[in-house]
């Protein structure tokens, strides 16, 4: 059976040619980048050239990327490091309702620590409100973090006018980028970002890595102590295979890459709503994620619609509780209004720069067939 | 994350459908897990003039395990008398699937409460005598239903 994958926002698969660019730092140029040999000093230089690549694709200079383990890591940098350092401004953090878990989960131990949060609620589409920031901003808030591109339902967010307003006030703005980078421009500087979390794996790069810019000048706290790596802010080893297959990616990702799954991004949404009744897209129309369809199927369960579409090749993912470790559905789709029975309903698609419209008509018919058979079982259905 | 048996009754579900002029119709549900079963029943006395399901049917909105716990349900319910159907436990639905994931146990609770609550709808309907612990757990199930209709 032919497989397709279609979960490219929950990873993507090694470019070859990324591979081939780390297999060397595995097996030869293998140093720690710390020491003083040769072999480090090779390390060293991947190391750095590295950064300089990573900076260059968001108009950063290299010595305002710190290497971390990923996106999760990155974001708790963010928001821990700068909450800290920053206590004797102020104690207030302002995010949205639809960030990524580690966002949330960063901001909940924060209040625990003493910090005050303001959760920014969304519209139908998923866009946080200008007003409703301008209004949030206090005296003490000295973080606004808001995500680039949802990685549910692919909206993107207006963060070159968040930035302003950030600026205005100046409060820090972070950004969690994890799914839009290398997709959607990013210039640090046009946007006013302080700080930019970043990485590797959903870019057709190895996990296990990812960055975070931090504009020179920020104060962060660091939460990773050891031997002074990453300029004292983020100690450990570097991962310099990782990275040069980081920096790797950045490198290979090319405009007509991302116009290509825009392209089947728009065959499947058309398809799924022509073709498949009580069906509904979510996230915003066009301001979305070049990879990103996410819809909600009236009468089905997310869930049921994953594990038949896997049985019959198809890979993609769903906001629906019954997948997850918990049993309420996905705060994302509830934030933007959706009701529960919706937003179990939710299908995510995420397409990538391998899958083609062969591929695309494939996961149209199934997915209608399999969405009747569903519906047929449904009390509510068919 | 699933055992073989409970992708099969998902993936070919048993006595899927509804039975019209049903004897007994059981619903229960959970709306903010997305889990709703309903269950048709059509009884007849058998030699010993017991009364037994002779036909049994469901509808299901739910995930993998909702299903193949209501498809696992009627297998196991199918020909028993209504004392016997009433006798099955969620861990003996659990147990016919060669186990449940612990967060998706209680989709075999629904299967057992919408069972008993389509038993308890045959006995209303024809005003015949119905056990305290039956009335006791219709209860309990319309007051879970109540409770998630109104978080939902």
């Amino acid at each position: 059976m032919k497989r397709i994958y279609l979960d490219h926002a929950a990873t993507t698969s090694v470019d070859p040619v990324v591979v081939e660019a780390m297999l060397n730092h595995f097996t030869k140029k293998f140093g720690n980048a710390s020491s003083i040999h040769q072999f480090g000093q090779e390390a060293k230089v991947a190391l750095e050239n590295s950064r300089e690549i990573i900076a260059k694709k968001i108009n950063a200079d290299s010595k305002e990327i710190v290497f971390t383990s990923g996106g999760t890591e990155s974001n708790n940098l963010a928001l821990k490091g700068v909450a800290f350092a920053n206590r004797n401004k102020g104690k207030h953090i302002i995010t949205s309702r639809i960030e990524h878990e580690c966002i949330l989960n960063s901001c909940k131990w924060l209040e625990k620590q003493g910090f005050e949060v303001t959760r920014l609620p969304v519209d139908q589409y998923g866009f946080v409100r200008l007003e409703d920031l301008e209004k949030a901003i206090r005296k003490d808030t000295i973080l606004v973090s808001v995500i680039h591109a949802n990685n549910e339902v692919g909206t993107i967010e207006p963060i070159e006018k968040i930035g302003k307003i950030c600026k205005e006030h100046d409060v820090h703005f972070h950004t969690d980028a994890c799914q839009s980078f290398t997709k959607v421009p990013l210039d640090v500087k046009k946007r006013n970002l302080d700080l930019v979390t970043i990485n590797s794996h959903k870019i057709y790069g190895p996990m296990g890595v990812g960055a975070l810019y931090i504009k020179e000048g920020v104060k962060i706290e660091t939460w990773q102590h050891g031997g002074g790596h990453e300029k004292d802010i983020r100690s450990g080893t570097e991962n310099v295979p990782g990275i040069v297959g980081f920096a790797k990616a950045v490198e290979i990702a090319k405009e007509h890459d991302i116009q290509r799954m825009a392209k089947l991004r728009d065959v499947l949404i058309k398809g799924v709503l022509e073709e498949i009744p009580n069906t509904k897209l979510n996230g915003h129309p066009t301001m979305r994620l070049c990879n990103n369809a996410n819809f909600s199927f009236k009468y089905i369960e997310g869930e049921s619609l994953v594990l038949r579409l896997d049985a019959r090749g198809i890979a993609c993912s769903t906001g629906s509780a019954c997948s997850s470790h918990t049993l309420g559905p996905s705060h994302v789709l509830l934030s933007i209004g959706l009701t529960p029975e919706d937003a179990h309903s939710s299908l995510r698609i995420t397409v990538g720069k391998g899958n083609t419209e062969e591929e695309m008509e494939y996961t149209i018919n199934t997915l209608r067939e399999e969405i009747k058979n569903l519906r047929k079982i449904s009390p509510f259905g068919d | 994350m699933y055992t073989e048996e409970v992708m099969k009754q998902f993936m070919h579900p048993k006595n899927m459908g509804e039975i019209k002029n049903a004897d007994g119709i059981g619903k229960a549900g959970n709306f903010i897990c997305g889990d709703i079963m309903w269950i048709f029943i059509k009884v007849e006395k058998n030699k010993k003039e017991e009364v037994i399901l002779k036909d049994i049917k469901f509808k299901t909105l739910g995930c993998a395990a909702a299903i193949a716990t209501s498809s696992m349900i009627t297998e196991l319910a199918k020909g028993e008398t209504l004392e016997g159907a009433l006798k099955i436990t969620k861990q003996d639905v659990a147990n016919a699937l060669g186990g449940l994931p612990p967060i998706k146990i209680h989709c075999s609770v629904l299967a057992a409460d919408a069972l008993s609550e389509a038993v308890y709808d045959y006995l209303s309907k024809n005003d015949l005598p119905i056990s305290r612990e039956l009335v006791k757990t219709h209860e309990r199930i319309g007051k879970e239903l109540e409770t998630t209709e109104k978080k939902a």
